[in-house]
Order: structure tokens, then C-alpha cells, then sequence
């Protein structure tokens, strides 16, 4: 365990931990010389006998100094950041041609729930699945959140994916996983005495065996293929 | 003890010292309007509380360590809570719940702004007592109905709230969803009478610091902890209500049927957060406000220097106080709420680090060509910076929008606020109660116990807070009664094992700091009017002051920081010292 983030495996992943490391390089160099200078005065500057501290009340000059640069510094990260919030998280702007599945969060599980052909989530040939979301890997995938009592946060670390969910909203997530696997989904609002018991898993499936995992389920629900 | 004697005390408190009368043993000791006791009636209490949230905070963490073993000595737990010692997932969530409920309201805010608030304001600003002595006993005596209502709901059927202290509906809204219903309904009301006392204490400070400033006592002549308490007590004014409100609203949703936050009927669960959040901010800096006036304080007083920058830091007060209004949505990036509104948070959010920078370079600069005393306050002090400046970058990364999105609501955020709170206000706080407390008791605290106290919180408050970034990075969220039900956080349980003792090893320290807190009171060395060589009006009169606080309402010259002046024989001069020919050298 440290400071540096264990892979991520999706499209913005990347960006994400990106604009982590050069965040933790700012506020580690401003850390380093903050701190530093913390310990370097209380050693240099400690009461010697017949020694009189110097009389000074300040300085415009290093107040103006260190009001403008932290200024531009936040300014200019928080400018970075906007894109990538508004890629991830804007519905206007969300991938063509993604696959959609409804997810429904209760205490204490999540239902994953996938249209059938006609794309209608209550066809005879949807199904639904608990604790365990299939989703096909280099596809955007967005995820229709909902909420049936209090509310969760639907969070897959591996992901860098984290979206409450609200009851009495539907609130779209999208993402798109660059590597198969199965990964680990967790619930991070408190939800009740369940709420550390709400694991589920993601699997990313390759388009091939995901489609046919589908066409397995319908038959399995009985419905037409 | 004439009956004009008395009026005089009411009319002109700041002249009460002329209208000295004998009280009995009630009104001296339970209900006393004079400032001091009231300050030491809210110490005692927040000690307490204090001193209940850390004990909850060790069960929680031996829950962490050793889920699903029993607690030493747990047997003493009813089957409700822990049976066999074995903690109950809902008795976690109540421990949750009641150690941030306890920490925020019942102890460092009472600690913050009802003990030094009180204490301070008329010894520092040169009053005899506040401009409403009354309504400040009346403060204190809501705050002990409410601290027992809000024990008592651990004894209720369902326990005590189990919602988290934000008490997120619509998990707070119907006890269906948690199975606590009367704990809560007696949490939002024991908030809600607690919200009486702190609006009764802020009307007072407010009031105090514009009429009764002693003569020459300017507004920038007024010590940094003045400012910070005047600034605190508007915020406190302005968000209780806040607060109240919706605490109203949901206890109406929870018994009434109303449905403001339930959705099946209409309502809306953001608008919870909404308003919980337009108070709750608002409330973190009311936790480290009164902080930072400490905390400069006792820097200029170690450093024996004028504190850098007073302007500016009074302006990084106002500041923070402003711009603290208009963080809120910070606290919601990942509610579902229009991503607009996210980055225009995140923009206010950013630019809310500067004040706090520019405090902290403040600081250093204070210290620089200092001559600086080690004093046991002063370590304090000097550790609150430290640990300050790492609460504030953590701060950062969950300011910028996308990095949020990982570590929204895991143990990255409890470090952060440990940071503030604990690292930040509590390490104040025993600056501040180790630097008053012979103002208020008339004698020391022993340095050596209070030299390992103060090690031994350092040390083992880093190894307890610092880990806790690294599990959150790793994903593993906050509020959590079994990490190791999750597969990647059973990895990390070894983590939480060391956290668990680092914080056995912390509340260990806490007991010698008690200890030495009440054995101090009696067998503590003479104090003295000034013993750390100070400048402000406090310093100039007797330990403890007597009631009206002043013999003769001091006439003030100077500024609070003036050490190390020139002209002066000594490094100090207090504020009240006549620029006399004698006097200089």
C-alpha cells in the first residue's frame, strides 16, 4: 500500500490517475517545502539566551506572492479537471452506440437488468441478474441507475467508476473496459446494516462470449430467442 | 450586595468589578452567569463527550481489526448491541453515527466555541462578563439536556441513529430502513435543542465583541482568537438555523407523514443534502475557525514575535468564512446532481485552498527570526500547523471533480477530516486548554506528563490517520462494519490491525493528558498572572480573574502582538501597559 493507484481498466482510467499523479506532485513538492521549512525554522529559530527575536510585522510583498501563486495553481487544476468530469460524467456527452443495461440497487443487492432484442427492459426475452453485471469489453456500456429504497453508490474501483444511486432518479453511468475480467463491485453510501455485505462483480466479457452468454440467459428465462 | 450593586452588574457588566457581591454555592457553581464558569461547565462537559466518542472510536476500530471477535470485556454490552462481545452490524452504524455526532457537536464545537469562546472573549476584549451573562448560563443549560437525550437513544428500543452523522434520507427518514426509529427521532432532537444553545452563545459573542471592547481595544487591535471567535459566532448564527430547519423537516417525515425527502410521496433525498450540506459547511469551519485563532495566538507567543501578517489573516478569516458558504456541492459530486453544478463547486472548492495557504505561510513567517520558546501550548501549536498543511492538500485531490470520483466516500476522506479535525481543532484545542487552563485554574499543568502526552498523540496520531490515505486510494469505503467481506479489502486487513493499535496506543496517551488535566488542578504549580510572558488583556490580572474579571476597565494601547518591541526591557508587553517614560528603556 502507497501512494501510487493500483491499475485502472477503463477508457478514462488513465486520465483519472493521471490527474491524480500531478496533484499528488504538487501538493507533495508544496508538502516537502512547507514542512520543511516548518522544522528548519523551529531548529534555527529556537531561544538561545540573550537572543531577541526580530521585530517584523510582515511583508505585502510575500503576502501578495503567496495569495497569487496558490491562486493560479488551484485554478489551473481545476481547469484541467473540468473536461475529464464533463467526458465522464455530462450525459450529453456520452458515447454513440452504447450497450445500456438498468441496474437497480436495494438493501442489500444490485439487479442487473438487460433488455431484450427490441431494446425494451420488460420484453419477454429481458432477464435479470443479481449481484453480478456482464458487461462486453471496448464497447461504452451505460448503466441506468436506480435506487429502490435508500440510497447506494454503485463504486468498482478497477474502474474508477463511482455514482450514487437515488431513489425516485434514473441517473445514466457510462464507462468502457479495456481488459475481460471479473472485477469487484462494492456499495460506498451507507445504506443500512447490509451496507457492508452489498459486493457484486462486474465481469467484462469479449463480444463473442458475451453474446453468447446472453443468448444462454434468455433461454435459461424461457424466453424466445 | 445592595440592590444597586446588583442592577449596576446588569446594566454595565463590563464594570461588574465595581459591583462585586457574594453569590452562594448554586449560582457560583451550576447556575452561574459569570463567563468563566460557564467556559469551565462547557469544558467539562465537551471533556466528557470527548472522551465517550473516543471510546466509541476504539470499539469501531476493534470491529475493524477483529471483525466478528469478541470485545474484551464486551459481556458488559446487552444482546441488542453485542451479544456474547461480538458488535452487532447495527450497533456499528450506531457507533458510527454517535462518534462523529459526539466529536462535532457534543465536543470539539462545544470545546472550540463554548469554552473558549466564553472564556475568552471578555478577558481578551478587556469586558467584565458578557453583554448577556443569562442568556450565556441559558446556552450552557441547553446544551446538557440535549447531551442527554442524545446519550439516552443508546438505550432505546433500535438503538441509538444509525443514518451516519449526516443522516442521509432517505436511510434517516423512515426507522424501515435502518430499524431505529425512536434513536433517531431523539438524535434530530437533541441537535435541534443543541442548535438553541449555539445560536443563545453566538447572539452574546456577537454582541459582546462590537459594544464591549475595552477603551482603545480597536477592531485591529483585537487578538486573532477574537476575530476568529466574532467571524465563527456570525457562521454559527447564520447555519444553525439552517440545521434546524431541516432537522424539523425530517423528524415531520419520520413521525408526521410528511415527505419532504421520500420519494414514493414526492419528495426529494438530495434536498437533505442540500440543506444538511449549506449548514454542514459552514460547520467545518466553525470547527477550525476559533482553530486558527488559537493557534496564531500561541505561535507569536512561543516565536516571541508579532504574528506575521495580521491583516492578512484577518482577511483569510473573513475569507474562509465567506467562501465556506458556497462550497457545499463538494460534498455531493457524486450525488446525482447536474455535473454543471459539480465544476462550479469544484471551482469555489479550489479557491477556497488559498485563505488556508496563505494562514499557514502566515504562520512560517511568524516563525522565522523567531526566538522560539518549546513550550507545551507551542508544540501544540506548531504540530496543528504540520498536520494542517496535510489535511489541507488531501483537500485537493477530492476538490478536482474526476479524482473524487475514487475516492469519494472511502477511507481517504476519513483521513482528511481526521487531518482537520483531529491533527487540525483537537491539537488546538490542547494548545489552547494547555496555554488558559492557569487562567482558569490559577495553576500549571505539569510539563513532563504534558511533554509525553503531547509525543505520544503526535507520534501515534500519524501512524493511526496517515495509513488510512493509502486504504482509501486502495477503494475501501468508510462506514464499513467488515472490510473483509470485500475480496480486494481483505488484502489490506493487516492495515487495519496496525490502524486499530496505533489507536490504542493514541487513547492511551488521551488517559495522561485527563489525568493530568484534574490532578493539575490541585497539585499544579502556582501560576501566576502571566506565565507565559503574554500580551493580551487576560494576562494582566490574577489566575483565576475574579468575577468582573477587572479591577478598572483597562485602557488599551497597543496591539496583541507586540513582542520583542523595541524600547522594552522585556520580549512582552501587555496591551494594557501605559507608553509611560518609565516603562521604556
Amino acid at each position: 500500500m502507497n501512494w501510487l493507484l493500483e491499475p485502472s481498466v477503463s477508457t478514462f482510467g488513465p486520465d483519472i490517475d493521471q490527474l491524480y499523479y500531478i496533484i499528488l506532485i504538487i501538493t507533495g513538492i508544496v508538502f516537502f517545502v512547507t514542512e520543511g521549512l516548518l522544522i528548519y525554522f523551529l531548529v534555527k529559530y529556537r531561544a538561545r539566551e540573550g537572543r531577541k527575536a526580530e521585530y517584523i510585522h510582515g511583508s505585502t510583498r510575500a503576502e501578495v506572492i503567496w495569495t497569487a501563486v496558490p491562486f493560479v495553481v488551484v485554478l489551473v487544476l481545476a481547469l484541467m479537471s473540468k473536461p475529464l468530469w464533463d467526458q465522464i460524467k455530462e450525459p450529453s456527452l456520452f458515447p454513440e452506440g452504447a450497450y445500456e443495461i438498468e441496474v437497480v440497487a436495494r438493501q442489500f443487492e444490485w439487479e442487473a437488468r438487460y433488455a431484450g432484442a427490441n431494446g425494451e427492459f420488460d420484453a419477454d426475452d429481458s432477464f435479470t441478474l443479481l449481484n453480478r453485471v456482464h458487461v462486453p469489453v471496448n464497447q461504452p456500456v451505460i448503466l441506468h441507475l436506480e435506487a429502490e429504497d435508500v440510497i447506494h453508490s454503485f463504486f468498482v474501483p478497477d474502474f474508477r467508476v463511482k455514482q450514487d444511486a437515488v431513489p425516485g432518479r434514473r441517473i445514466p453511468v457510462w464507462f468502457e473496459i479495456t481488459e475481460t475480467g471479473e472485477y469487484e463491485l462494492g456499495c460506498a453510501e451507507l445504506c443500512g446494516i447490509g451496507h457492508y455485505r452489498m459486493d457484486g462483480l462486474v465481469v467484462v466479457q469479449s463480444e463473442e462470449e458475451f453474446e453468447a452468454w446472453k443468448q444462454e440467459r434468455v433461454a435459461a428465462n424461457g424466453g424466445q430467442p | 450586595m445592595s440592590q444597586t450593586a446588583i442592577k449596576t452588574d446588569w446594566d454595565f457588566p463590563a464594570f461588574a468589578g465595581e459591583g462585586h457581591h457574594e453569590v452562594g454555592f448554586i449560582r457560583t457553581y451550576i447556575f452561574s452567569t459569570d463567563h468563566k464558569m460557564i467556559a469551565k461547565q462547557f469544558l467539562a462537559m465537551s471533556l466528557i463527550f470527548l472522551a465517550l466518542g473516543g471510546t466509541l472510536a476504539l470499539l469501531m476500530r476493534w470491529q475493524l481489526a477483529f471483525p466478528g471477535q469478541p470485545l474484551p470485556g464486551g459481556g458488559i454490552f446487552p444482546d441488542t448491541m453485542a451479544p456474547g462481545g461480538i458488535i452487532l452490524p447495527e450497533f456499528y452504524n450506531s457507533l458510527v453515527t454517535m462518534h462523529g455526532t459526539f466529536m462535532i457537536f457534543f465536543a470539539i464545537m462545544p470545546l472550540l466555541v463554548g469554552v473558549f469562546g466564553n472564556l475568552l472573549i471578555p478577558l481578551q476584549i478587556g469586558a467584565g462578563d458578557m453583554a448577556f451573562p443569562k442568556l450565556n448560563m441559558l446556552s450552557f443549560w441547553l446544551a446538557v439536556p440535549a447531551g442527554f437525550m442524545m446519550l439516552a437513544s443508546f438505550f432505546v428500543e433500535g438503538g441509538a441513529a444509525g443514518a451516519g452523522w449526516t443522516a442521509y434520507a432517505p436511510l434517516s427518514a423512515d426507522g424501515e430502513f435502518t430499524g431505529v426509529y425512536l434513536g433517531q427521532q431523539l438524535w434530530l432532537g437533541s441537535l435541534f435543542i443543541l442548535g438553541f444553545s449555539s445560536i443563545a452563545g453566538a447572539v452574546n459573542y456577537i454582541t459582546t465583541v462590537i459594544n464591549m471592547r475595552a477603551p482603545g481595544m480597536t477592531w485591529f487591535r483585537l487578538p486573532l482568537t477574537i476575530w476568529a471567535l466574532f467571524v465563527t459566532a456570525i457562521l454559527v448564527l447564520l447555519a444553525i438555523p439552517i440545521l434546524a430547519g431541516a432537522l424539523i423537516m425530517l423528524l415531520t417525515d419520520q413521525t408526521l407523514g410528511t415527505a419532504f425527502f421520500l420519494p414514493a410521496e414526492g419528495g426529494e433525498p438530495l434536498l437533505w443534502q442540500h440543506l444538511f450540506w449549506f449548514f454542514g459547511h459552514p460547520e467545518v469551519y466553525i470547527l477550525i475557525l476559533p482553530a486558527f485563532g488559537i493557534v496564531s495566538e500561541i505561535l507569536a507567543n512561543g516565536a516571541r514575535k508579532p504574528i506575521f501578517g495580521y491583516f492578512a489573516m484577518v482577511l483569510a478569516i473573513i475569507a474562509i468564512a465567506f467562501l465556506g458558504w458556497i462550497v457545499w456541492g463538494h460534498h455531493m459530486f457524486m450525488s446525482g446532481m447536474n455535473p454543471l453544478l459539480g465544476t462550479t463547486f469544484m471551482f469555489t472548492t479550489m479557491v477556497i485552498a488559498v485563505p488556508s495557504a496563505i494562514k499557514v505561510f502566515n504562520w512560517l513567517g511568524t516563525l522565522w527570526k523567531g526566538n522560539i520558546h518549546f513550550t507545551v501550548p507551542f508544540l501544540h501549536a506548531a504540530a496543528f500547523v504540520s498536520l494542517f498543511i496535510i489535511g489541507g492538500l488531501s483537500g485537493i485531490f477530492m476538490a478536482s471533480t474526476p479524482v473524487d470520483i475514487h475516492i469519494h466516500d472511502t477511507y481517504f476522506i476519513v483521513a482528511h477530516l481526521h487531518y482537520v479535525l483531529f491533527g487540525g481543532s483537537l491539537f488546538a484545542i490542547f494548545a489552547g486548554i494547555t496555554y488558559w487552563y492557569p487562567k482558569m485554574f490559577g495553576r500549571l499543568m505539569n510539563t513532563t506528563w504534558n511533554r509525553i502526552h503531547f509525543v505520544g498523540s503526535f507520534i501515534f496520531y500519524n501512524l493511526a490517520f496517515f495509513p488510512m490515505h493509502g486504504l482509501g486510494l486502495e477503494g475501501m469505503m468508510r462506514r464499513l462494519y467488515d472490510p473483509t467481506q470485500y475480496g480486494w479489502l481483505a488484502e489490506l486487513q493487516p492495515w487495519n490491525v496496525f490502524i486499530t493499535y496505533a489507536v490504542f496506543a493514541l487513547i492511551a496517551f488521551q488517559v495522561i493528558f485527563f489525568l493530568n488535566f484534574i490532578i493539575s488542578m490541585w497539585r499544579g504549580e502556582d501560576a501566576g498572572p502571566n506565565p507565559w510572558r503574554a500580551n493580551s488583556l487576560e494576562w494582566s490580572i490574577p489566575s483565576p480573574p475574579p468575577h468582573g474579571n477587572f479591577e478598572r476597565i483597562p485602557v488599551v494601547h497597543r496591539g496583541a502582538y507586540e513582542y520583542s518591541a523595541p524600547g522594552w526591557d522585556e520580549d512582552f508587553v501587555l496591551q494594557n501597559e501605559p507608553p509611560s517614560e518609565e516603562a521604556v528603556q
